[in-house]
């Protein structure tokens, strides 16, 4: 697709004018014009609706920057004061907390939709490697932003992933000291994380403008996961615009909706009340738990009994995305056609689910009921601790293991020839009349 | 090197006067792009104010027997124990064979106050603050990650690797200690 023929024929004299020096309204229409497999589901409109998540956060973030101290004396209060003397700022604020959590709602989905479909299979790697690192970029400056109102979740979720990097042997310390400005989390750090967090959004923009290339050079995936050869474009794809913009268009609608139940109805439901406590260097919360979107690597990070171990496997588990082009041995793309590896994609994704439960509970504390079993190594059979264990391994496995295995193993479902043939000759072939040929557009 | 014009001294593949300069013209670019970004790294390290706040005194006569006062130094929380006698019968009798980082008592106090503990009050796992008189081992406990410290601040179970650090002190006076 990275040959698709430009249709762009510049109308005015101005456009004429400007296609010649700058073609610009060539290259958004030529976007509007790709042509896109016309079997895409509304698992393939995360991209947009994730377009439309950095946009909100980015301008949402600019206007809070206006009306934000980073300073410990200020921080707290200037977000006191955003929340109640700024005009509007409290929607604003809860706009831009909420939309994190709901950016990595849509992140989580759109990678999952991409390790069903083997959206990371060659040729489409560096999408995928470029989406990891996006992902990477979004945990940082989550965390970074999570710092910035200065509550006591702020200070000691610095002050314990800031640790992280103490656990590095003979490195550490000194980079754990420039990292934080000082022998421990204050002014320099609180300001430096600001100075970051406006950073990294614009990096990760740029970080998009490669996916979106790399996706338009190798061509989309879809639900199928063949690849569209040449002559079968005209059949097997439609223009972006209007098709898929409808379809991205009515799936941010939806996403919206739910965007605003957040914002209007239970801003703080995903918060968490220790925030509302000003930082306090002297004072530990009971309990300290990251974000829920952190949760699942913060649970890797407390199965591993060795301090350095669990820094490795909890980076490790977002490391191993990068390299899983490689570890799947499977020719076919689409899970569709491999239920053996449907089951484990079943699994892999409860598994995600009770990391997630596992990082918000006391490792200590028992799963089921009250009742001791027995101790096992370092801790009772029944506990946090020890389901964690199983969960993690269970995550390196699916990668590790499974992965690589089945792909050799298994007996994959026949493949379809073309991406129209299962719904041309399934028991559910409601028309076999072509749509709409892709109509040209102006 | 595609380079088959300006081959005065190179022939047949050997490394020519302009292979030379562009190695060394690259590894000038850099090097100088090196000092270049050093500057502004090092200017993340601690600032001179930060550093100039390195040292504090602290009365010890305030510390009542079995109590804990928690002081802040360097924006990190400083605990001043003063221990009962069974306390410090309790840590010097502990068996080094059952520590995970093997320190004697009497190398945590200075010699002649064995009944005042100063000690750093992250936990040495994720720099948590232990809770005092909680744990299995009447020291402290750490709630983040379940580390038990015991009477002598050193660790004994959980996740965290070393015992609580003991900063740099000495007594000015028998009441007056400076930290740092």
């Amino acid at each position: 697709m990275s040959d698709h023929e430009s249709t762009y024929v510049p109308k005015s004299g101005v456009e004429k004018w400007l296609d010649t020096r700058l073609p610009i309204i060539r290259f958004g229409a030529d976007y509007m014009s790709l042509p896109t497999p016309r079997n895409l589901n509304y698992w393939y409109t995360f991209g947009g609706i994730l377009m439309l998540c950095l946009v909100i956060q980015i301008a949402t973030g600019v206007i809070l920057a206006m009306h934000y101290v980073p300073t410990t004396a200020m921080a707290f209060a200037s977000v006191e004061r955003i929340m109640r003397d700024v005009n509007g700022g409290d929607l604003i604020r809860y706009t831009h907390a909420n939309g994190a959590s709901l950016f990595f709602i849509a992140v989580y989905l759109h990678m999952l939709r991409g390790l069903y479909y083997g959206s990371y299979k060659a040729p489409r790697e560096m999408i995928w490697i470029i989406g990891c690192l996006i992902f990477f970029l979004m945990i940082a400056t989550a965390f970074l932003g999570y710092v910035l109102p200065w509550g006591q979740m702020s200070y000691w979720g610095a002050e314990v992933i800031t640790n992280l990097i103490g656990a590095i042997p003979i490195i550490g310390e000194p980079v754990l000291i420039w990292l934080r400005g000082g022998p421990a989390i204050d002014n320099a750090t609180l300001n430096r994380f600001f100075s970051l967090h406006y950073l990294l959004p614009f990096v990760i923009a740029g970080c998009v403008v490669l996916h979106l290339w790399a996706l338009h050079t190798a061509g989309q995936n879809n639900p199928v996961g063949i690849l569209i050869p040449k002559e079968r474009e005209k059949k097997d794809t439609l223009p972006f615009h209007p098709y898929f913009t409808v379809k991205d268009g009515f799936a941010i609608i939806l996403f919206l909706m739910l965007f605003a139940l957040f914002v209007f109805f239970m801003p703080n439901a995903l918060g968490h009340p220790d925030n509302a406590i000003p930082a306090n260097p002297l004072v530990t919360p009971a309990h300290i738990v990251p974000e829920w979107y952190m949760l699942p690597f913060y649970a890797i990070l407390r199965a591993i009994p060795d301090k350095f171990g669990g820094v490795l496997a909890m980076f490790g588990s977002i490391g191993v995305l990068f390299i899983l082009p490689w570890l799947d041995t499977s020719k076919v793309r689409s899970m569709r056609y491999r239920p053996t590896m449907q089951a484990f994609f079943v699994v892999f994704v409860v598994v995600g689910l009770i990391l997630g439960w596992c990082g918000a509970q006391l490792p200590d504390a028992p799963v089921i009921g009250t009742f001791q079993t027995f101790i096992l190594i370092d801790g009772d059979l029944n506990s946090y601790l020890w389901l964690t264990r199983f969960a993690t391994l269970y995550y390196f496995a699916f990668f590790f293991v499974i992965m690589p295995l089945v792909g050799l193993r298994e007996t994959p479902k026949p493949i379809p020839a073309t991406i129209s043939e299962p719904v041309l000759t399934g028991s559910h072939a409601m028309s076999s009349a072509a749509p709409a040929q892709a109509e040209k557009k102006g | 090197m595609a380079e088959p014009v300006v081959t005065e001294n190179g022939e047949g593949g050997d490394a020519t006067r302009r292979d030379f300069i562009h190695i060394a013209a690259g590894a000038a670019a850099v090097g100088a792009g090196a000092m270049l970004v050093w500057p502004l790294i090092n200017s993340m390290n601690p600032a001179a104010d930060t550093l100039a706040l390195a040292s504090i005194e602290f009365d010890m006569s305030k510390v009542q027997e079995g109590q804990q006062i928690v002081i802040k130094w360097q924006g990190k929380p400083v605990f001043v124990r003063y221990r009962t006698a069974a306390e410090i019968q309790q840590a010097t009798s502990t068996s080094m064979s059952m520590l995970k980082d093997p320190q004697a008592d009497g190398d945590r106090v200075k010699e002649g106050h064995q009944q005042y503990l100063v000690l750093l009050g992250n936990c040495t796992h994720l720099g948590c603050i232990p809770t005092f008189g909680s744990g299995d081992y009447g020291g402290w406990f750490c709630p983040c990650h379940g580390s038990h410290y015991d009477t002598s601040g050193r660790i004994r179970k959980g996740p965290a690797p070393t015992n609580l650090v003991v900063p740099e002190y000495a007594f000015l006076s028998d009441t007056r200690i400076k930290i740092g």
